[in-house]
């Protein structure tokens, strides 16, 4: 048999798995790689200015194409800067495998230059990872990291190759998929779990559909299937901020999003309902508020692929293992063999209409000022207009919640966000990542003033894969999430949540060959979209708007879902410290 | 503001993982970093090609927090079977000892007496001291451990439990 080196092996396993893009930043301990790539016929690298950047750009490749995202980065401080993306990936579910260098083996151990022992530092960020000590191993090890990146609940798996054995040689031949016996996600649920749904959604009077990220994960079938059931079932449905897409925001059923900072017709229908559909998602306190007062009065049928999301937090009284798209099918089919129709839930909607009428996402508008909702929504029908396929990512705070609440997402995969870890400097380079992989699409990222510097070095890599990425940047010139948790929690005690030393927005994005835009008053906002628009090549885009907006609705920490904030008058300023101590 | 603590109860794992690289750290990092606990934790390669190890865990929490270990420890990908002893049945659980003790005349009788009675081996002695090997539940350990402490005890090393469930199958 023929031998090639370890990075030759790794070359070809990412060939054969159909990898197109490696995002990644070079190093002494994968030079032997970067040497295989080079000119490489079919994949293509995207250098990056940051490896945290590469993490975030890959997370967007995959949550908007459905395909594993692929960084390569050396050791020490190549893998220690890839971390957050890695934690963020695991916390999102996001398919992803990172390589990363190792020094040599024969110094593992030694404190090396540029050791770190990245597998005991991201044993429990990863979904799994490996530490491959010869190059006969190496082909196995890829092809299972693959698999279990993306197989299952999808998640990101490291794979770290000392330099060593990137050199070295062993004989080759493409190897069959060999898997940990232990490794068997179950993704057909058992009968009786579908039946008790079937029999549940039939005799419901006030049913919810619950629905998250395992939606969009679980593929495009899946969110065809669950607009089936919704349709079948005659019944409302929300989503968690992870989940947004899966059923159209335009749909008669949708409710908008729920939770913290979701609608008021959304917490109200999970508060009241007697029956709660969850699928994919995993009560997350953002979403449950005050435990022991979320959806009292309902039974609860829980659908995620992985078992410890069931009975977590809340106890269901139906759970459900298997793949989202899987799950839906069998009920479809078993409520249309049942003959089942849908039940008469008047009186259900009618009391939705009630919660809807008090039109909690509605803001007062300034006149003087651009209201950051107001220049979602503008954005939003702009794209539209344009009748492209776009794609939104955010980065963390008010802007990001402005935008789940204020832009209509119809389709999965088109709304990139980090939700479970929260990352600020995820959006930047998620745009980038997704318009590698979708390059018709319109990319924008939703930015806020102080997340967008986390990653801003990106500019140079859109700048040079010629990537005409929108960054439209709400500039309120705060931390405006936390300056708002400062203004109800802390007297208005601002410490430290005001974005001193700006820099020039525009100036910034041309030093980098974009094109920038300042959109200063209410007046110049739709004509300033449009220019971002119609631009060729990325565009950045200062958006100044209100200062001091705070995101409604909002349910404070330790609240239930019934005590939402529906506007600036019911804030106090005060909180007990239980309140205080959440999260 | 104080913070509360839930009920607890002992269970005892017993798992069956691969044998690789790191699986221990994957094993004891999740304890540390869900905040559950570790009572006591053993492994041993248990097949004749040295593929599978078996890890047995002592551990305590409310029953929604034990649920919840068996489920994170089950979504390890080197994880082959998780089973709570304490929840499948009658089991059969046994850690071993060695507890050394000092004393002359008098004592030395005494602890060798009580020895007998907890059938307890001498595996070591000098004209001062004696080293038992004690075989049983934590219990009975920790009641010989306790009398020895009023004769004499230099100190204690201690397995951790291993189990089995009762019976002919294999779990
Ligand atoms: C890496 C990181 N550090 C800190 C935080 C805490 N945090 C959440 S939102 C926020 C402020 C974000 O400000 P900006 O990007 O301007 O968005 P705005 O809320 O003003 O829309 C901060 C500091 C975080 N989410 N991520
Ligand atoms: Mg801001």
């Amino acid at each position: 048999m023929a031998e090639k080196s370890g990075a030759d092996i790794l070359v070809q396993c990412l060939v054969d798995l159909g990898v197109e893009v490696v995002f990644g930043y070079p190093g002494g301990a994968v030079l032997p790689i970067y040497d295989a790539l080079y000119n490489h016929p079919t994949i293509k690298h995207v250098l990056v200015r940051h490896e945290q950047g590469a993490t975030h750009m890959a997370e967007g490749y995959a949550r908007s194409t459905g395909k594993p995202g692929v960084v390569l980065v050396t050791s020490g401080p190549g893998a220690t800067n890839a971390v957050t993306g890695i934690t963020d990936a695991l916390m999102d579910s996001i398919p992803m495998v990172v390589i990363t260098g190792q020094v040599p083996t024969q110094l593992i151990g030694t404190d090396a230059f540029q050791e770190a022992d990245t597998i005991g530092i991201t044993r429990h960020c990863s979904k799994h990872n490996y530490l491959v000590k010869t190059p006969g191993k190496l082909a196995e090890v890829i092809h299972e990291a693959f698999h279990i990146a993306t197989t299952g609940r999808p998640g990101p798996v490291v794979v770290d190759i000392p330099k060593n054995v990137q050199i070295a040689t062993a004989p080759y031949a493409r190897p069959e998929l060999k898997v940990h016996a232990s490794y068997r996600p179950q993704t057909k649920a058992d009968a009786a779990g579908i039946e008790s749904a079937v029999e549940m959604l039939a005799a419901a009077e006030r049913p919810v559909f619950y629905t998250g990220g395992g939606v969009i994960n679980s593929g495009p079938q899946a969110s065809a299937l669950l607009r089936e059931l919704v349709a079948l079932t005659g019944a409302p449905v929300t989503s968690t901020l992870m989940g947004l897409g899966a059923y159209p925001a335009s749909g008669d059923a949708w409710l908008g999003m729920l939770g913290m900072h979701g609608t008021y017709e959304a917490n109200w229908a999970m508060n009241q309902a007697d029956l709660i559909l969850c699928v994919g998602a995993r009560f997350d306190d953002r979403v449950t508020g005050r435990l022991d007062a979320f959806a009292p009065n309902s039974r609860k049928i829980h659908i995620d692929i992985d078992r410890s999301s069931i009975n977590k937090i809340v106890d269901v009284d139906v759970a459900i293992v298997a793949d989202v798209g899987s799950a839906l099918d069998d009920i479809i089919a078993l409520w249309k063999q049942r003959n089942h129709q849908k039940a008469d839930l008047t009186e259900w909607w009618s009391r939705i209409a009630g919660w809807r009428a008090r039109k909690s996402l509605d803001y007062a508008e300034s006149g003087t000022e651009i209201m950051p909702q107001r220049a979602i929504a503008d954005l939003y029908s702009a794209t539209k207009a344009t009748g492209k396929d776009v794609i939104i990512t955010t980065e963390v705070g008010q802007h990001q919640m402005w935008a789940a609440q204020h832009f209509g997402f119809d389709a999965p995969n088109k709304w990139l966000t980090s939700g479970g870890l929260g990352t600020m400097g995820y959006g930047f380079p998620a745009a980038i990542g997704a318009q590698m992989g979708n390059p018709d699409s319109i990319a924008i990222c939703i930015a806020g003033d102080a997340s967008v510097q986390m990653n801003i070095q990106e500019l140079g890599t859109a700048t040079q894969y010629r990537l005409p990425v929108k960054l439209f940047i709400l500039n309120n010139e705060y931390m405006g999430m936390v300056r708002q948790w400062q203004e109800l929690t802390y007297e208005s005690r601002y410490s430290n949540s005001y974005s001193d030393s700006l820099p020039d927005f525009v100036k910034l994005g041309e030093a980098y060959g974009w094109t920038g835009i300042r959109i200063e008053e209410p007046k110049d906002l739709e004509a300033g979209i449009r220019r971002m628009l119609e631009t060729d090549g990325p565009v950045i885009v200062d958006c100044r708007v209100a200062r001091m907006s705070n995101c409604f609705p909002m349910i404070p920490s330790g609240a239930a879902h019934t005590e939402m904030l529906l506007d600036p008058s019911q804030v106090e300023g005060v909180m007990s410290d239980e309140a205080k101590a959440l999260v | 503001m104080h913070i509360q603590e839930e009920l607890s109860q002992r269970h005892v794992l017993s798992l069956t993982v691969s044998n690789e690289a790191g699986i221990l750290a994957r094993i004891a990092g999740l304890f540390t970093a869900r905040g559950y606990n570790i009572d006591s934790l053993t492994v041993a390669d248990i097949t004749q090609d040295h593929g599978v190890s078996r890890i047995t865990i002592v551990t305590n929490g409310p029953p929604k927090v034990i649920d919840q270990i068996i489920a994170q420890l089950d979504r390890l990908v080197p994880v082959h079977k998780v089973t709570d002893l304490t929840e499948a049945g009658p089991f059969v659980e046994r850690e071993l000892a060695l507890v050394k003790v000092a004393g002359v005349g008098e004592d030395r009788i005494e602890a060798l007496r009580l020895a007998d009675v907890f059938r307890a081996k001498v595996v070591d002695t000098t004209i001062e001291s004696f080293i038992f090997e004690i075989t049983g539940t934590t219990d009975k350990i920790d009641n010989f451990v306790g009398l020895m402490r009023q004769i004499g005890l230099v100190e204690v090393g201690r397995t951790g439990v291993v189990g089995l469930i009762r019976g002919k199958e294999a779990n």
